[in-house]
């Protein structure tokens, strides 16, 4: 028995350090298996919800056309007793296009008398196609009196056939479409006269209750001046009164009130700002209802909270010994601010404003009191029309009876991310662009 | 200082003198349900007058009344869309601002079914089996004039020819129109039919609605928002399910789901337009008359939307959806658009 006491007690001492440390290990594993658990739960999320959108949209950006000979007769364009040459415009706003499309469908599938099956196959067609060529011939006048080979877009439930959301092996009564059109599809399409074409109207046109003519321009129009006016406003207004409440306030119970303040208001239920938006814009300075201008204004309020606080914290990061550097060799407050600090905090004030910018794009509840939850069909021109924008869109859209509005609203939700997708890249732009190491 | 002063003062009286004055699209709020055919009738005026398209807020009739009954001016809505008529409380609101001239139009019917997947066999109900299944109290099944709560778990229990499967029906939340219409036509419909309660009308008015009008909250009826898209989609999920909603999402979504047959009658598009369809109501709009000139395009609007190849039988509203009233109403209301004829005082 040589083994002396302090010898023991060092291997207890090394066993339980050992012990511990192989708990410590483990601890260390589990927690590590948890944390990147928990970014994968994340990351399958979002996956799950970008599989379901895109699955669901992308054949939106998809809309079946018919090929159709058209010939322009000058008979159903111009009245008799109007003189074309005197007045073209007016005479051919009045003209009867959608007979256009008759008269040619009636010479593609002769021998279609009974009026319930005409009725039928006027119904393949969108009703928009007979503006579509109203509009060309606005622009081209001269074409009158000639035929021209014309993709015009198809009505939306033979869209949805086509891209089989409709199903054909149903009853007759049960499904939108009759056996006659059904064989009349298939022979367009086996004459190659049908055919899935990209579905520019999407991106040109305004909203429509057609499904076939609806488009995305109104909203994002809508979208983009009522975030140039957030932006305009909340980012000027939030960096200042970040400034001044961090450089220059003095230090009493006013700026403390205000600091409580601008915390709470970053936290108020958005639809707050919509009321009070409602009560000051509208009613006491009479702006115009549903205008981009109020819808702008709402959202600055809504965002400048956001922006004053990230700009703070910005300011704050900025270590003080470059501000009191610039002050020792005499710059005044002032320069101190806006040549070293200011400067240097940049980076994290746009972060700040692009995010507060991007969750005041998805916004609709404050829009809501502010009436741009609206049915919009004309594009906005300027900050005073009759505008929405591209959640409230996405909400009308999914509301909508008609099935082929399913699809153009999970290509919205694309579009909607894709310009928040592009806000926040320009935001990881700019902050490299400007950040500074000291 | 001055400068800053000015120039503050400046923006300011900008903004007060806001151009208030001229508008020239027409103003239009309202009923939801109304919404998919207003803005139908909108889109095609927009394109085939010289005029803007209208502007259409989908705000619930309630509401739409609320803003339309304002005032007079531009800043407030020219037309109002409701899914029900106009209270008179609410023309009294509308005269106290001094819109003292609405003309009232109808537009047509609009049939509230119930419907389940085609997975499953289509159900026939009457009013009474709707009553039974989502009330929050019935009377009593042993047949004493008392009311209890509503102990109905599955539809077998009310009666023997309806499938054995739980009570489960998808509908719209209070602030729905549709939700308004469902309690007033099928639940109060169904609970009438008791001679007992219909009695209680007279004498305890509160409680006869209270009866008839709550649904149950023990998760046999489920709200499920105000979207009916996500109605239809959660029926085909859920086949046991029914659902409640406006006939238009019945008819584009034939080929996935079933209606209801009520007392024996089928919810088509004829069964409705004749009256025969027990959940039906009629849809309106409301037009501020001094309005009428003032902004362009609302005399035009009225007769593109009373116009037959609109709100006509073979008219594309009624490819929307909107069952077409009778010829002889039609032409009616048609007047009243054409000369502006106000409710009467």
């Amino acid at each position: 028995m040589t083994d002396s006491p302090s010898d023991n007690s060092h291997s207890v001492a090394t066993e339980t350090i050992r012990r511990s440390l192989a708990r410590r290990y483990r601890q260390e594993r589990h927690f590590r298996r948890w944390a990147l658990s928990a970014v994968l739960a994340a990351a399958s999320v979002v996956t799950l919800l970008f599989a379901s959108i895109i699955s669901n949209g992308y054949s939106a950006f998809q809309q079946t056309y018919i090929r159709l000979t058209i010939y322009f007769d000058p008979a159903l364009i111009s009245t008799p007793d109007s003189d074309p040459a005197a007045d073209i415009p007016r005479v051919l706003i009045t003209g009867d296009y959608q007979g256009l499309i008759k008269q040619s469908l009636r010479t593609r599938f002769p021998g279609i008398g009974k009026p319930r099956e005409k009725r039928d196959l006027y119904a393949l067609i969108s009703p928009g196609a007979a503006y579509l060529i109203r509009d060309m011939l606005m622009e081209r006048p001269d074409l009158v009196g000639s035929s021209k080979v014309l993709w015009v877009p198809a009505d939306d439930d033979v869209d949805m056939l086509i891209k089989g959301h409709i199903r054909r092996d149903v009853r007759e009564d049960e499904r939108r479409l009759t056996d006659h059109q059904l064989a009349w599809i298939d022979q367009l399409i086996s004459e190659g006269a049908l055919k899935k074409r990209f579905n520019g109207a999407f991106f040109v046109h305004g909203d429509s209750r057609d499904p076939e003519l609806a488009g995305i321009r109104g909203a994002a129009m809508g979208s983009l001046f009522t975030l140039g006016i957030t932006l305009a406003l909340s980012f000027p207004i939030g960096v200042a009164a970040a400034i001044y409440l961090e450089a220059f306030a003095p230090q009493n119970r006013w700026t403390d009130l205000i600091e409580v303040n601008i915390n709470n208001l970053a936290a108020v239920p958005s639809i707050v700002f919509g009321l009070l938006g409602l009560a000051v814009f509208i009613n006491f300075f009479g702006m115009p209802r549903s205008s981009p201008l109020v819808g702008g204004l709402v959202l600055t309020l809504m965002t400048l909270p956001t922006i004053i606080i990230a700009s703070r914290a910005a300011l704050k990061s900025v270590p003080p010994s470059i501000r009191e550097a610039a002050l020792a060799i005499g710059a005044s407050p002032m320069q101190a601010m806006f040549h070293h600090s200011l400067p240097l905090a940049m980076p994290g004030m746009l972060t700040g404003s692009i995010i507060g910018m991007a969750q005041a794009m998805g916004e609709s509840a404050p829009l809501l009191m502010i009436g741009m939850v609206a049915f919009v069909a004309d594009i906005p021109q300027n900050l005073s029309d009759p505008s929405t924008v591209l959640p409230v869109q996405i909400y009308l859209w999914a509301d909508s009876p008609e099935r082929a509005f399913v699809e153009r609203t999970s290509a919205a939700i694309m579009v909607l991310l894709g310009f928040l997708i592009t806000m926040n890249g320009l935001a990881v732009v700019l902050r490299r662009r400007f950040e500074r190491r000291w | 200082m001055t400068r800053y002063q000015t120039t503050l003062s400046l923006m300011f009286a900008a903004s007060l003198s806001y151009p208030a004055s001229a508008r020239d699209y027409i103003d239009i709020v309202g009923s939801s349900t109304v919404y998919p055919f207003a803005t139908v009738v909108a889109e095609q005026f927009g394109r085939t007058t010289p005029f803007k398209t209208p502007k259409i807020e989908s705000t619930g009739s309630g509401g739409g009344f609320k803003l339309f009954c304002a005032g007079i001016g531009v800043q407030y809505p020219d037309i109002a869309n409701a899914s029900r008529q106009i209270k008179t409380s609410e023309i009294d609101n509308c005269r106290a601002r001094g819109v003292d001239d609405i003309v009232e139009i109808k537009i047509g019917y609009d049939g509230i079914v119930i419907a389940n997947s085609k997975q499953r066999s289509q159900i026939r109900l009457t009013l009474r089996e709707i009553f039974l299944a989502l009330a929050k109290q019935v009377p009593d099944p042993q047949g004493s004039q008392t009311l209890v709560a509503n102990p109905y778990r599955s539809w077998r229990e009310i009666n023997d020819a309806l499938p054995d499967s739980r009570i489960e029906v998808l509908g719209p939340p209070p602030t729905s129109g549709t939700r308004d219409a469902f309690v007033e036509l099928a639940m109060e419909g169904g609970c009438k039919s008791y001679p007992w309660i219909k009695a209680m009308k007279d004498i305890d008015g509160k409680r006869y609605k209270s009866t008839c009008h709550t649904l149950r909250e023990d998760g046999a009826f489920v709200e499920a928002g105000e979207n009916d898209n996500l109605i239809v989609q959660k029926l085909e999920k859920n086949p046991r399910a029914l659902g409640i909603f406006g006939f238009s999402f019945l008819d584009q979504n034939s080929d996935r789901i079933q209606g209801s047959s009520i007392n024996g009658v089928e919810p088509t598009f004829e069964a409705i337009a004749d009256g025969s369809y027990p959940i039906s109501r009629p849809l309106f709009f409301y037009v501020k008359k001094a309005h009428v000139g003032k902004v362009p395009g609302i005399a035009e609007y009225l007769q593109e939307f009373t116009s037959e190849k609109a709100w006509g039988d073979d008219g594309y509203l009624s490819g929307k959806g909107l069952i077409p009233m009778p010829e002889g109403e039609r032409r009616k209301f048609a007047e009243y658009a054409r000369n502006l004829i106000p409710l009467s005082q």
